[in-house]
């Protein structure tokens, strides 16, 4: 306690207990991490080896490259290419193992909305050519028939009616597809697309408040 | 889970599924349990790519779903199995083991499962009997019923167990109802509560099918609708790991006594081998009558032998075997005898030796002694280990505090006056065996990390040479199937000039040890 100037006194017990002579300098605090790859002071161990440890190894090998094949190894979107390039044909791997269902009723409804989604819009371009292929035939009965009506009136003019029966096609397309968005619209966004608030309703209310202040 | 199970997960996770299951995966794994939504918004992965990586880990029994916080009406929400992830560094071994047990067979039907995670028997019994018939000559073909027996062989050894169904998640949410907490956690059941885990679905493959030609199977297959339909299975990793520990304890018997003792513990273990669950301490107690009976012929033991044998195991300080008790009185007190294993202490004793040999290798055979002295002694001063490990003193601090810096001792301090002042306090070095081993764990997940990524940037490295290894010889194998002259074969072959083939040896040298 009373030699403050002597190193030995910072400690309040004896050191050389630690394992330090009288006259030996304690070494200094570290202030550097320690190295990376410390010189070791042993030689390792030697691998095991051996028939059985080999097979593993390549078992191992073997596992790793055919995981890259499989299904379940995702690929990130691929990214835009800045060129195409001669070699990219060779070097997309094969894609024959890439599909792959899983077994919904074992995961969570919704992962698999996903999937929903792609046959919605699968059927959906069904229904269109259906429509489509009905309306035609129905087209065409009723061309017949408005053929017969006006064979009876006139027997003329046969090119004309061809040429109305084109358009008429064509009309109906269109027509088609207009209503068609317009159900996938309201689908998508469930806003009634008629109904539009300006914002108005807001200044009446105002417009209300100053009155009842008027009071 | 620690950082260095996190940074091999993701290693592990990239390799085998690719980049987005590796982030979807480590966000799960640092954030612990997370629904869709956040999980998408949080890894800025698009909806569609997370709900992909999902399923795939969902397949792979490395997440599992519930119902959330808020109740079966909440999202479901997602968590990730840190160790099923682990068990990925193990599938050769698993691998191996099942054709070292049940032959080819046995091997691919474990292989053809572990890669998809779970598969319907029927899928397994027709893609393993599919490869074999590639491996054969021609006009041979593998036999259904082959595989199928050497499948249910694995399911009768539990080797295989059935997934563990899924209570549909929408019933209850639609019900709306607070069902009972044990249903709140559809996946997280053990599948050892099923009680059909083992029982096999009756499968139709008829083997005519099978002889039939190939391109006539691969149409049927696509249309046919096995019986089996929605019963997976999947591989028990719990009973890999006994059949692992049993071979540790086995092998650790032959080495400290010898090899008819080693035989007679082997043939204990496998007589309880099903009956015991994983993780018990004991094994079920058998008696020597049982023993004697089961021991195969060949070992020529004769009874009064194997008795001496058990009497020389129980004694044994490694404690692999205990006496169950000597019940039953008058002439047959010998014939009652029970024994059964001490698994945990065979363990615990197992671990302790590796424990030992780890310090000895990497320490020298004197700090291995300072350790040992620890262990068995428990709690030594300083100056007491001096003294016992009859090292020189300042060699013995040497060692001692190298110990203590590496985590493998630790020190416990106990004050003799509550001021902690360290002249009155006593300094006791002890060794944790359990939080030690832990560390060494913990040290060879990193080292395996650090093997993974150190083989990642060395194939980065020489990705040109290799890919130009590739070439060569795939255009080697062209010209071979063409019928080349060797002239021209070797002129190939020079393409890869010597100091490149150099590097590419060097290479293989060292990725191929991982």
């Amino acid at each position: 306690m009373s030699g403050r100037g002597r190193g030995r006194s910072l400690f309040t017990f004896n050191v050389d207990s630690l394992g330090f002579g009288r006259g030996d300098a304690l070494p200094s605090s570290a202030q550097a991490p320690s190295p990376l790859y410390p010189p070791m002071q042993f030689r390792p161990v030697p691998l095991q080896t051996g028939e059985e440890v080999d097979y593993m190894l390549a078992l191992k090998q073997e596992l790793r490259a055919s995981s890259k094949n499989l299904p379940f190894h995702i690929q990130p979107r691929a990214l835009k290419k800045d060129v195409a390039r001669y070699s990219d044909k060779y070097q997309t791997g094969e894609n024959k193992h890439r599909e792959w269902t899983p077994d919904w009723s074992r995961l969570p409804k919704e992962l698999c909305i996903k999937d929903q989604k792609l046959r919605k819009t699968k059927t959906k371009p069904v229904v269109k050519n259906k429509m489509k292929s009905a309306a035609p035939k129905e087209l065409l009965q009723k061309l017949e028939n408005l053929e017969k009506k006006e064979e009876e009136n006139q027997s003329e003019e046969e090119e004309g009616d061809e040429e109305k029966k084109k358009k008429s096609g064509e009309e109906e397309e269109p027509d088609d597809a207009e209503e068609y968005d317009e159900e996938e619209f309201e689908e998508e966004t469930d806003y009634i697309s008629s109904y539009f608030d300006n914002g108005e309703g807001f200044g009446g209310d105002s417009d209300d408040n100053i009155d009842e202040a008027t009071y | 889970m620690t950082a260095q199970e996190v940074r091999l997960c993701s290693l592990l996770l990239k390799e085998h599924f690719g980049e987005v299951v590796e982030k979807v995966g480590v966000h799960l794994l640092r954030s612990g349990t997370l629904n869709l939504r956040a999980l998408a918004h949080e890894t800025m992965t698009s909806l569609d790519l997370v709900k992909k990586c999902l399923c795939v880990l969902v397949q792979h029994g490395m997440s599992k779903f519930g119902p959330g916080r808020r109740g079966p009406t909440g999202p479901v929400e997602y968590q990730i199995i840190c160790e099923r992830i682990l068990y990925m560094l193990r599938y050769p071994r698993y691998i191996y083991t099942a054709k070292s047990l049940y032959g080819d067979t046995g091997e691919l039907v474990i292989e053809e499962i572990l890669q998809r995670g779970q598969m319907t028997m029927s899928s397994v019994v027709r893609t393993v009997a599919d490869r074999l018939t590639q491996n054969m000559e021609d006009g041979q073909s593998m036999d259904y019923s082959e595989v199928i027996n050497a499948f249910s062989r694995l399911v009768e050894t539990h080797f295989l167990q059935r997934c563990p169904p899924v209570d549909s998640l929408e019933e209850t949410s639609s019900s709306g109802t607070s069902d009972a907490p044990a249903s709140k956690t559809p996946q997280s059941a053990q599948p050892e509560s099923n009680p059909d885990c083992y029982k096999l679905p009756q499968i139709h493959l008829s083997d005519t099918e099978a002889n039939d030609k190939r391109a006539k199977r691969a149409k049927l297959e696509s249309t046919e609708v096995c019986d089996d339909e929605g019963i997976y299975w999947q591989v028990n990793f719990e009973r890999f790991h006994l059949h692992f520990k049993h071979q540790a304890i086995i092998a650790a018997v032959a080495s400290k006594l010898d090899q008819t003792s080693s035989e007679i513990v082997r043939t204990m273990l496998r007589m309880s081998e099903v009956t015991t669950p994983a993780t018990a301490a004991y094994t079920q107690a058998v008696s020597a009558n049982e023993i004697f009976r089961a021991l195969p012929t060949s070992y020529n033991i004769a009874r009064p032998i194997l008795d001496q044998y058990l009497t020389l195991l129980v004694d044994d300080p490694m404690e692999f075997v205990g006496k169950a008790g000597d019940s039953g009185g008058g002439m047959f007190v010998v014939s009652i005898l029970n024994k059964y294993f001490n698994l945990h202490r065979a363990l615990a004793n197992l671990a302790r030796a590796t424990l030992e040999s780890v310090v000895q290798e990497r320490f020298g055979s004197r700090s291995a002694r300072i350790f040992r002295l620890l262990l068995r002694k428990k709690h030594l001063e300083q100056k007491q280990v001096e003294d016992f490990a009859m090292i020189p003193a300042k060699e013995a601090k040497d060692m001692l505090y190298t110990l203590l810096s590496e985590n493998l001792v630790q020190l416990q301090e106990i004050p003799k006056t509550p001021d902690h002042a360290p002249s009155r306090t006593f300094y006791l070095y002890t060794v944790n065996q359990l939080p030690t081993a832990r560390l060494l764990l913990q040290n060879c997940y990193k080292t395996v990390s650090n093997l993974i990524e150190r083989r990642l940037f060395e194939t980065k490295e020489n990705k040109r040479l290799l890919e130009k290894s590739q070439r060569i010889e795939a255009i080697l194998a062209s010209l071979q199937a063409s019928g080349a002259e060797n002239t021209q074969l070797a002129e190939v072959e020079d393409m890869i000039t010597a100091p490149e083939r150099q590097q590419l040896e060097a290479l293989r040298h060292h990725i191929n040890k991982y």
